[in-house]
């Protein structure tokens, strides 16, 4: 996840559930030809911005210790779209999770109206050190995306916890 | 009093059909998951997750897909496993059918132990010691 497509999160319950917000904006220049003269935001960026606010949720749950990515959508469903203008929320629960994998699932709100409900399995990609082509840091949660963390990382600290992401 | 047969198959087609996105009747008794199913390795992650939620149980590491015998030198030679990796890949599947598997345990032909049977049987044998 190096691109960054929510905004900043507006509740955040560890292990349990995460609400993250994100305005649609006229400047995100994809949107200029999706489509032409009418700019929609595509569902599949939807379904990443529930990726990320869920993705974040499990990877806080599991002390950032995993690069933890998106390896499955369950489901996708929308029954509206999103343009310039709207500010969009991404409402993440945790159903399963184990230590090789979690489930989420997860409703996608529009100017506080549903539109969608997105179902996804996140699994731990962690090579042994020294394998080719891997960092020996944790690639998924950088430093920016942990700063949309702040003010709700007390939670992992007091859990004696710490962020491995360098 | 806990599902019968009927009940827990019927239920094991509906995780199947939801977690692999097939019609309810291709999920039949003897169909495998990978081959006649088209389940990809991710997709065993989601089944476990589904099988756990729809009968509230829990499935450990490893119980219903016992896929870290493969990493096993003492078990696998080449795509072959060896006499003691069949046993021990029996006694950890006493939910799977061996009849057709042990005339050439080969690690390509392990996909065909993992059947609709296979996963019924190992829901049922869960209930019952519960």
């Amino acid at each position: 996840m190096r691109w960054i497509w929510i905004d900043g999160f507006v509740d955040f319950v560890s292990g349990v559930r995460a609400s993250a917000v994100k305005n649609v904006t006229l400047s995100e220049e994809h949107l200029h030809d999706h489509f032409p003269g009418y700019p929609v935001v595509p569902a599949s960026l939807l379904i990443e911005g529930m990726a990320q606010t869920a993705g974040i949720l499990v990877g806080e749950a599991r002390g950032f210790r995993h690069n933890v990515i998106l390896a499955k959508i369950r489901s996708a469903e929308f029954d509206d779209h999103a343009v310039p203008g709207d500010r969009l929320r991404f409402d993440a629960v945790v159903e399963s999770m184990d230590d090789r994998a979690a489930a989420t699932g997860g409703i996608v709100h529009k100017n506080g109206a549903s539109i969608g409900r997105v179902g996804l399995i996140f699994s731990y990609l962690d090579p042994a050190p020294g394998t080719a082509g891997f960092p020996d840091h944790n690639f998924v949660f950088t430093p920016q995306m942990l700063s949309l963390l702040a003010g709700f990382l007390n939670q992992s600290a007091s859990r004696g916890d710490s962020a491995h992401a360098r | 009093m806990g599902p019968n047969h009927d009940e827990v198959f019927l239920k094991v087609k509906d995780v199947l059909s939801d977690a692999l996105g097939v019609d309810d009747e291709e999920v039949s008794v003897d169909a495998t998951l990978q081959g006649d199913l088209g389940a990809e390795s991710i997709d065993f992650l989601d089944i476990v997750f589904r099988l756990e939620k729809a009968f509230s149980i829990k499935i450990p590491k490893g119980e219903l897909f016992p896929d870290e015998l493969l990493s096993n030198p003492d078990y696998v030679e080449g795509d072959r496993l060896t006499a003691l990796g069949l046993e021990r890949l029996k006694s950890a599947m006493p939910h799977a059918d061996f009849a057709r598997f042990e005339q050439s345990p080969t690690v390509s032909k392990m996909s065909e132990l993992f059947t609709v049977k296979t996963i019924v049987n190992y829901i049922e044998s869960k209930l019952a010691a519960a």
